[in-house]
């Protein structure tokens, strides 16, 4: 269990001060200049022996992507992006870091921008979180009046202006350059990649993404230290991480606790244990909405971190957990993500455009038990036609679920087809 | 249950493409648009399209006409499809008149598995219309959204800006009601959560 100690997000929940002077006192701004002085390969390389995991979902070694980004020729513009396009369902960790820890994201973002050399930096945050926005812009101009941004921010002598930007309710502008598109005045409609934004990022500049978690965390491990990061979880999955527990248990929570901690300490010690019992456990979905669910026997024993989640055949994500007890409908829990994905989806790679509508009619006919059990073949057949077939990764996004649901409840599907049709 | 309140509130008339046949930024908005347009670089102005357009629904009434979107364009010197083409594209712009309160409640699944289908169906019998629909008074529009980001505060909805949280069929109602008669209403959790904290154990069993 993680030391109180240990926390990196004290203000998770927004009981004290988020104002600069609150953060102040919990140590946020302590020695940044100082911090930067070390330069930006010190930087570097500290987040790269810490092992940080990027947080948005895929997991990519933030040390690694920033390392990506070309020498510095003096002339082209460098960006610093901060993803806060939260829209995964089942995940709320950067609205809780938005609107009470904004100082810790501002501070991290100064870091960062550093490392990478970058004088400007957009948070481009959902359209729905205005309340979060609004509290943000507040914190930026109070960093602005301390002198902590704009021209030699925080007596670094580094220059760094951040602004935030408003998306305007589209899932897909998660995905990096769908986000660019969007904060270039586009339609959020994915790259092709390579040239990935490191080298070919906004503006044809290049460009760091980083999901808000990220770099919240980074003034923490710059100040405590890579090795102290680096030992907490396990070897390939360090430092801390925000779990999001929603669904079926007595308690819904965020919590802040180590990576590689067992989902069932997780749900039993935080989220006050699954409704009516651990027994009344069916599936949980450990990592947002599209990561394909694991049965009751898996979250026995699995742990939460990227590289057992992927044995298990699922994935960390968002570690936005969504617990689903006896009492679901589980078709129709999995049928009403692919809704969620039909609606979102961008409508530039047919096999996505098509496929997640057709996947969400097909599953809506399979819980009324209509069909054959042939058809259950042809929806798994079709998920992967589409996973790996689109442009980004919002079509094996969309297939995952769906083919979770088959390989663990196909028992199911063929119970509801053998009734048939229940009025 | 409350029973259905007589509604106090004066009826809006919802405004039509007629009522904005052109469109400016009032004087007030016109300096956040100099703030906005500050923010990118300055043979970079398209992308201010996402902030202005927003600005442009608020001051229409939480609907963004034609010619908003062609003052915009305009404005930022893009071509007006692609001003079609960004309106259309993100959910959050709404291209036909609406309520003076857009209640939008969350269907997806964390939110479907907290009882959200019960919130849609109360709110639509309370209201009388469909998810899609506003009310005849003009003061309700009713839309089922997708995920909006407060997961483990399920069910939760959003009216306008604001999110309300934790929410069950006579909470939400009441807050309906309350927007009705013309009351102020609490934001956030309706069981007194704080943030996204877990509820003590003794809390739950109580709620």
């Amino acid at each position: 269990m993680l030391k109180n100690s240990d926390k990196i997000f004290t203000n998770l929940y927004g009981e004290y001060d988020w104002h600069l002077k609150g953060a102040q006192k919990r140590g946020d701004w302590d020695n940044t200049s100082s911090l930067i002085k070390k330069g930006p390969d010190w930087i570097i390389q500290e987040v790269t022996a810490s092992c940080l995991r990027g947080r948005g979902g895929a997991g990519f070694s933030t040390g690694r992507k920033w390392g990506f980004m070309p020498k510095d020729d003096g002339v082209t513009a460098r960006y610093l992006i901060i993803n806060a396009d939260e829209s995964e369902p089942g995940t709320c960790k950067d609205r809780d870091i938005l609107r009470n820890e904004p100082h810790k994201l501002i501070e991290g973002a100064l870091l960062s921008a550093f490392a990478i050399g970058s004088h400007v930096g957009y948070i481009y945050i959902r359209g729905e979180f205005f309340r979060e926005a609004e509290r943000l812009e507040v914190a930026i101009a109070e960093a602005y009046e301390a002198g902590l941004l704009g021209k030699n921010a925080a007596k670094s002598g580094w220059n760094f202006d951040l602004y935030v930007h408003r998306g305007a309710g589209a899932y897909i502008c998660g995905e990096e350059t769908a986000l660019l598109e969007s904060l270039e005045g586009r339609k959020g409609m994915p790259r092709l990649k390579p040239p990935f934004p490191a080298l070919i990022g906004l503006y044809g500049c290049p460009t760091i993404i980083n999901n808000v978690e990220t770099i919240a965390v980074i003034p923490a491990i710059l100040k405590r230290g890579a090795a102290w990061f680096a030992g907490i979880g396990t070897p390939e999955n360090t430092g801390t991480k925000i779990y999001c527990l929603s669904g079926h248990v007595n308690t819904p929570c965020n919590v802040e606790e180590a990576m590689g901690i067992p989902l069932k300490e997780l749900i039993e010690k935080y989220g006050g244990g699954v409704r009516r019992g651990w027994n009344n456990l069916l599936a949980v979905i450990p990592g947002g909405a599209s990561f394909p669910l694991l049965p009751k026997d898996i979250c026995e024993t699995v742990l939460m971190d990227f590289t057992s989640l992927a044995q298990a055949k699922s994935g960390l994500g968002t570690a936005g957990v969504i617990v689903m007890d006896k009492s679901t409908d589980i078709v129709r829990a999995i049928a009403r993500l692919s809704k969620f994905y039909m609606h979102e989806s961008c409508g530039q790679c047919t096999p996505c455009r098509e496929g997640t509508g057709w996947m969400w009619r097909m599953l809506i006919r399979l819980a009324d038990g209509i069909g054959s059990v042939k058809d259950i073949d042809l929806l798994e057949k079709v998920t992967y036609e589409i996973e790996g077939h689109t442009i980004c990764a919002f079509g094996d996004a969309a297939a995952w679920p769906v083919q979770g649901l088959i390989r663990h409840f196909r028992p199911e599907l063929e119970r509801r087809l053998s009734i048939g049709k229940v009025a | 249950m409350k029973k259905v309140p007589i509604q106090k509130r004066e009826p809006i008339r919802l405004t039509s493409q007629e009522d904005f046949k052109t469109f400016s930024f009032s004087m007030e908005n016109e300096k956040k648009v100099k703030e906005i347009l500050r923010r990118y670089p300055e043979e970079r102005q398209a992308s201010a399209i996402l902030p202005l357009l927003d600005l442009a629904q608020r001051q229409c009434g939480g609907w963004l006409p034609k010619s908003a979107i062609e003052a915009v364009t305009e404005m930022l010197a893009i071509p007006l499809m692609r001003g079609y083409e960004v309106a259309t594209f993100y959910s959050l712009f709404n291209l036909n008149p609406i309520g003076k309160y857009h209640v939008q409640i969350c269907g997806t699944t964390p939110c479907m598995l907290r009882g959200s289908e019960d919130l849609k169906k109360a709110c639509e019998n309370h209201l009388r219309i469909r998810c899609g629909e506003t009310t005849k008074d003009g003061i309700f529009t009713l839309s089922e959204v997708e995920c909006i980001g407060a997961c483990v505060n399920a069910p939760a909805v959003q009216i306008n800006d604001d999110y309300y949280e934790d929410l069950n069929e006579e909470s939400f109602l009441n807050i309906i009601v309350d927007i009705e008669e013309g009351r102020e209403t609490k934001q956030g959790s309706a069981i007194g959560r704080q943030g996204s904290a877990p509820l003590k154990r003794d809390e739950h069993v109580k709620k």
